[in-house]
């Protein structure tokens, strides 16, 4: 008997599981990927010069395999934003599980001799030697977010403000806790992963702009980037506080989890701001039915405007609003904050 | 002298039954009891931090309510890293088998079957891949350390192209209650595990399963010998942890209102670590349902204690290393090393009689 039923439910297992899987990888597919593809490019603008049909360029382009919302965004608006430019190649490298495997394979990259590489490394630090060699060999090395330590290593860098997003948040707070005249406001924080720098950055950013109204976190938590961590980080900080003002949370992946365990705590005594601007959180601030208030954004629209800009760069062009002739070399997008009256304009960006 | 002892506890011991029955039995019950000690004293600091919060009695039975809620999912998979554990195995893939559940569960077209779809999809992924892991080291002849941890690796790998590294939000508003149902005051979440637990402590302790479960990871060959079969176990061990697995699946996307192919990170080290604290043998052959579920309320309660407490999360991971070690090194100490060192160094009365009888 203890023979029969194991084989039995297992088949029906093995055939009832492959059926759902490959239902669930057509949905997963299509649900997932098609939306950032037409929402975070820019080349239909027929008014920029720049945009009309130059000087063939190859463009290789490596970023971590995506273990969340936000890295799958980046390579998803790469690849859409080549598609976009009729005169573009995109040669994309797998960049395999760490800075070692993504090295091996932007050799095989440099061998193949492309006008321009964006990348979007690893580890700053571990990769700058890369960006070193790349640019001796001639080709110039657009470096996305996870910055070169060295300035010979890249042609233009261009990354978010983990910093600047800590301030926006803490301004929005402080902006909004002033104006109801809350004298010593009781603020919550959820931040993401303590061990990376810019979890440490996005927090020293926030307590100082909070020290500028005279506030202070009265808690902190660090979850893990993930809903479920997110989650359980909230309850507890929900038990530790039983009356908050604001809470901001580092990240809306996470902040899901957060949304979660206040709602089933039926708490709604605060407002929330949110952090890097998923698609959910600002289709939840512009319907307005939750605690969530704002975001404070860290767009991964950065790697479409990587590859527009490492276009211009194999093709000698400069941005066609500025004087210069030629790209800058750095540029470090403004942390945006999402609220109710913009929330239309920014949806196209979220992801 | 020592005659009289010897029949003393001949006596006791026909009086309770066998002697190995009535010493295990013993053994759990302090382990346990120094577990709620441990409860008691984190609970104890919490009152002196927090006066203001711990002096309210609603406030302190929804507190032991969220404690309870965070420890239902990593309970129920404790209780089948418990099964594979005292059978002699370990699972290292219970967190991926969690978010590969959970995943698989809430994709579009697996939400399109309702409730009823999605915690069978999460079930049968588990069951499934618990199969597998069962099969690889059962008749693969897989170390059972390797097996499974070649299937951490890739069921995260495939829950990721699955949810096409998306965060998933379950929109199934019955699926998203069940974190928020309360059954008499008792979270639904809490009621589950309790099930789960109760049906584990019957299997373990009141079916040929759990003796052939015990047997085996005393000695496999011995089991083997005895009529055994030990290969076709073993696998149904596995299994059943991945039933634990899926079901802890749909408590978690039910608490995040979500699932992720990053979700339940570290579970397997967690349910481990709470399995080893309340008791269980990491070599098989021992060990107790209500022992890890302590071990997994302890943890939960020291999560808790330090978010109240506002203390960082690196100080929290350095106190629960520490629990670990004290735990094991207790555990180590109080049983037959306690006796043989008491006889060595004279200290106990068998020392008397030892001589005597050889």
């Amino acid at each position: 008997m203890t023979k029969h039923i194991p084989d039995a439910s297992r088949r029906r297992l093995l055939f009832g599981g492959t059926a759902l899987a490959a239902g669930a990888l057509l949905t997963a597919c299509t649900s997932n990927e098609a939306e950032p593809n037409a929402a975070q490019t820019k080349g239909a603008d027929t008014s920029n010069p720049n945009a009309a049909a130059g000087k063939a360029v190859t463009i290789g382009f490596s970023a971590p395999a995506a273990d969340h919302g936000w890295i799958a965004a980046i390579t998803n608006n790469a690849k859409a934003q080549a598609g976009a430019y009729s005169d573009v190649t995109f040669k994309q490298v797998e960049a395999g599980k760490d800075a070692a495997a993504q090295r091996a394979a932007l050799e095989t990259l440099i061998a193949e001799k492309p006008d321009v590489i964006v990348l979007l490394p690893h580890d700053g630090k571990e990769l700058n030697a890369f960006g070193l060699k790349a640019m001796e060999a001639g080709i110039p090395v657009v470096n996305l977010d996870r910055a070169f330590p060295d300035a010979l290593a890249y042609r233009l860098q261009i990354k978010g403000d983990n910093y600047g997003m800590g301030v926006a948040a803490g301004h929005y707070i402080g902006k909004a806790l002033k104006a109801k005249g809350v004298a010593a406001p009781v603020i919550g924080e959820i931040a993401g992963m303590d061990e990376l720098e810019l979890t440490q950055e996005r927090s020293a950013g926030f307590k100082a702009a909070l020290a500028t109204y005279g506030f202070s976190v009265t808690n902190r938590r660090a979850a893990r980037f993930t809903a479920d961590s997110g989650q359980k980080e909230g309850q507890n900080l929900l038990q530790a506080l039983p009356k908050i003002d604001a809470i901001w949370n580092h990240d809306d992946d996470q902040g899901i989890g957060v949304l979660a365990a206040i709602s089933a705590a039926n708490r709604s005594e605060f407002f929330m701001v949110g952090g890097a601007g998923s698609k959910k959180a600002i289709e939840d601030i512009a319907a307005d039915n939750t605690v969530l208030k704002a975001t404070v954004t860290y767009s991964p629209s950065m790697a479409s405007s990587a590859i527009s800009l490492a276009r211009l760069i194999g093709q000698g062009k400069g941005m066609s609003d500025l004087v210069e002739l030629q790209v800058p070399k750095e540029i470090i997008l403004a942390s945006e904050t999402i609220t109710k009256e913009n929330a239309s304009t920014y949806l196209k960006l979220g992801f | 002298m020592s005659a009289e002892v010897g029949v003393k506890d001949g006596v006791a011991l026909n009086a309770a039954g066998p002697r190995w029955w009535k010493n295990e039995s013993a053994e759990g019950l302090w382990r346990n009891l120094g577990l709620v000690g441990v409860l008691l004293a984190l609970f104890a600091i919490g009152a002196v931090i927090r006066p203001d919060l711990y002096g309210n009695i609603d406030w302190v039975t929804n507190n032991m309510m969220v404690i309870l809620t965070q420890a239902a999912a990593i309970g129920v998979v404790t209780v089948g890293m418990t099964f594979v554990i005292i059978g002699g195995g370990i699972d290292l893939s219970v967190g991926a088998l969690i978010a590969l559940s959970g995943v698989w569960a809430t994709t579009v077209a697996t939400q399109s079957f309702g409730p009823a779809g999605m915690i069978f999809t999460a079930i049968a992924v588990g069951v499934g891949a618990g199969l597998v892991n069962g099969l690889l080291i059962a008749y693969g002849r897989l170390v059972p350390f390797i097996a499974t941890l070649a299937m951490l690796v890739a069921a995260r790998g495939l829950a990721a192209a699955i949810s096409g590294k998306q965060t998933q939000v379950s929109n199934d508003q019955f699926i998203n209650s069940l974190a928020k149902e309360r059954v008499l005051g008792v979270p639904l979440l809490v009621i589950i595990l309790l099930v789960v637990a109760g049906l584990g402590w019957v299997l373990l302790n009141r079916t040929t399963f759990g003796r052939r479960t015990i047997a085996i990871g005393g000695n496999a060959e011995a089991a083997r010998l005895a009529g055994i079969n030990v290969r076709g176990h073993t696998m149904l061990l596995y299994a059943l942890s991945g039933l634990c697995c899926g079901i802890a699946a749909i408590m978690l996307t039910s608490l995040a209102t979500s699932s992720q192919a990053a979700a339940a990170e570290l579970y397997e080290l967690d349910a481990i670590a709470a399995a080893i604290i309340g008791g269980t043998l990491l070599s098989g052959g021992r060990g107790t349902i209500v022992g890890s579920l302590f071990g997994v309320i302890v943890f939960s309660a020291i999560t808790n204690l330090f978010a109240i407490a506002n203390l960082p999360t690196e100080v929290q991971n350095m106190v629960k290393g520490a629990i670990i070690v004290v735990a094991v090194l207790i555990q180590q100490v109080r049983f037959s090393s306690v006796t043989q060192f008491a006889r060595r160094h004279g200290l106990s009365r068998p020392k008397a009689g030892t001589p005597q009888q050889t």
